[in-house]
Order: structure tokens, then C-alpha cells, then sequence
């Protein structure tokens, strides 16, 4: 049987990987794959200790309470961010970071 | 869930999660992502969390990468070009993933509470998963579930204000 150790591992390895594809991806769509991809990472731990804490017989509801949030919240900022990128890709014509840097130092 | 059905879950979610990262044209790091969601939503149904495992294929496989192809295929992206490697940001990249997955194994593998046997659950008290989530949902969080509904209807409105030609 795996242990929360197991699912807490997994999850951070999915966040290391989604991490990585922000700092090398120079693409603003992928890179915003990548954010959902931590974004999901932090859930998996969500739900784990879920399961792990157990209260009365039955899983901690809460914490799948919040992951519901989290899923919600997920999806409008999806819908925000890539309106933006389209705001931005209209007024640039490009996705490509390395050609949007008017607001770095 | 068997421990060897887990791992194959696993390693089939980080490889398309690593697909993502290294393809190079769009749609196929968008499609990795589909799969790498439905190995997650295998996960949460191996927690016993059956709500939250359809919600993750309909939300995030379905309603969320269906917005992303959409927004590939109106912004004709075509696939990468292979460029000259930015060797400072490759090498603090692969520094900072390196040492964030040795402080990772450490902590997890420091944590005793976490090599806890799989606790029982009681399959036999009569409501399902969903149930337990919704009375949760509409008896303690009323409040928060109605500020997420003004959230969304916010985020939609600011949507539809973004794609507008000309902003007032």
C-alpha cells in the first residue's frame, strides 16, 4: 500500500516538474501549462492529507472542500489569464517572453 | 489501490507532466496535459476521493484544455524554434529543480507522521463521497460558495472585457 509519504513525494515531483517548465519554457502558453501543472501538485497533497486524516471513520471532507475551491478558482483564472495573453499576443504578435519585456527593469 | 497500479499512475502522470515541458510544438504540450490531468484524477481516485477525480476530468481534461487548444489554434502558434540555449538561466534552472528535489525527498522521508499505514475508511454508512461533499459545501461553506460564484461571474465579465477590440 503506498504511504502519504509516497503521495506527498509524487506531488512534489509533479510541482518540480511544472516548476521547471516555468523557469525553461520561453513560451507564455506553456509556461502557463506549467502554473497549472503546480497548481494541480498543491491539490494531490490536498487530497492526500485528506485521506490520511481520517475523522470518524471518513476522510477529512475540508480539505476536498478546498481543493474544490481551488478548482474553481483555477478555472476563472484560466479564462482571465489567457484573455490576457490574447490582449497581449493583439498588441505584440508575439508569445514569445523574450519579446515581451517592456515592463522589466 | 495496490502499490504497483500507484506507481504506474505516477510515472505515467510525471512523464506526460515532463511531456508538457519538453515538447516543442503547443498542441502536443496540450495534449500531454490532458493525459497527465487523467493520471491525477486516477490519483484522487485512489484516495477515495471519486467527487474530485470527475470533477478533474470534466473541469480540467474537458472545460480548461479545450479553452487552451482553442486559444493555440486562434493564435496559429507554430512549433518552436530551436534556439541557442540561454546556458545562465538553463544552469540556475536545473540548480534550483536539483536542489528543491533533494530538500523534497529529505523532508518527506524525514517526516514520520507520513509512513502511516493506509487508515480505514467505512465504505458502509450509507452516502457516497459526493454526498458527504456537498453537505459540507451548502451546511459550512455557504458563505465562501456564493463568493465563488461572484468570482466566476467577475472573471467571465473581465474576459469578455479583455477580448474587446478597443478598451473605453
Amino acid at each position: 500500500m503506498a504511504t502519504l509519504n509516497d503521495y506527498l513525494l509524487a506531488s512534489g515531483l509533479l510541482f518540480t516538474v511544472g516548476f521547471a517548465g516555468v523557469l525553461l519554457r520561453r513560451n507564455i502558453i506553456i509556461i502557463f501549462m506549467a502554473l497549472e501543472l503546480m497548481l494541480n501538485a498543491a491539490n494531490l497533497s490536498l487530497v492526500g492529507f485528506s485521506r490520511f486524516h481520517t475523522q470518524a471513520g471518513l476522510p477529512d471532507y475540508n480539505a476536498q472542500v478546498l481543493v474544490f475551491f481551488i478548482i474553481t478558482v483555477a478555472a476563472a483564472e484560466v479564462a482571465v489569464g489567457l484573455a490576457v495573453i490574447v490582449a497581449l499576443f493583439r498588441a505584440k504578435q508575439t508569445t514569445h517572453i523574450e519579446n515581451l519585456n517592456s515592463l522589466k527593469f | 489501490m495496490p502499490a504497483p497500479l500507484f506507481w504506474i499512475f505516477v510515472i505515467f502522470m510525471l512523464f506526460f507532466g515532463v511531456m508538457v515541458v519538453v515538447n516543442r510544438s503547443p498542441v502536443a504540450s496540450a495534449m500531454s496535459l490532458v493525459v497527465c490531468f487523467l493520471g491525477l484524477a486516477a490519483l484522487y481516485i485512489s484516495l477515495d476521493a471519486f467527487f474530485l477525480g470527475v470533477i478533474q476530468i470534466l473541469v480540467y481534461a474537458g472545460a480548461v484544455m479545450v479553452l487552451f487548444l482553442f486559444i493555440i489554434m486562434l493564435l496559429d502558434l507554430k512549433a518552436e524554434q530551436r534556439r541557442r540555449f540561454n546556458l545562465i538561466a538553463m544552469f540556475g534552472g536545473i540548480v534550483v529543480v536539483v536542489l528543491f528535489v533533494k530538500v523534497l525527498v529529505d523532508v518527506c522521508y524525514g517526516f514520520q507522521g507520513g509512513n502511516a499505514v493506509f487508515p480505514a475508511i467505512s465504505h458502509n454508512v450509507g452516502h457516497g463521497d459526493t454526498w458527504q461533499v456537498g453537505m459540507a459545501l451548502f451546511q459550512q461553506y455557504k458563505l465562501p460558495l456564493q463568493m465563488i460564484g461572484a468570482l466566476v461571474v467577475v472573471a467571465s465579465v473581465g474576459a469578455v472585457l479583455l477580448s474587446k477590440r478597443e478598451l473605453k
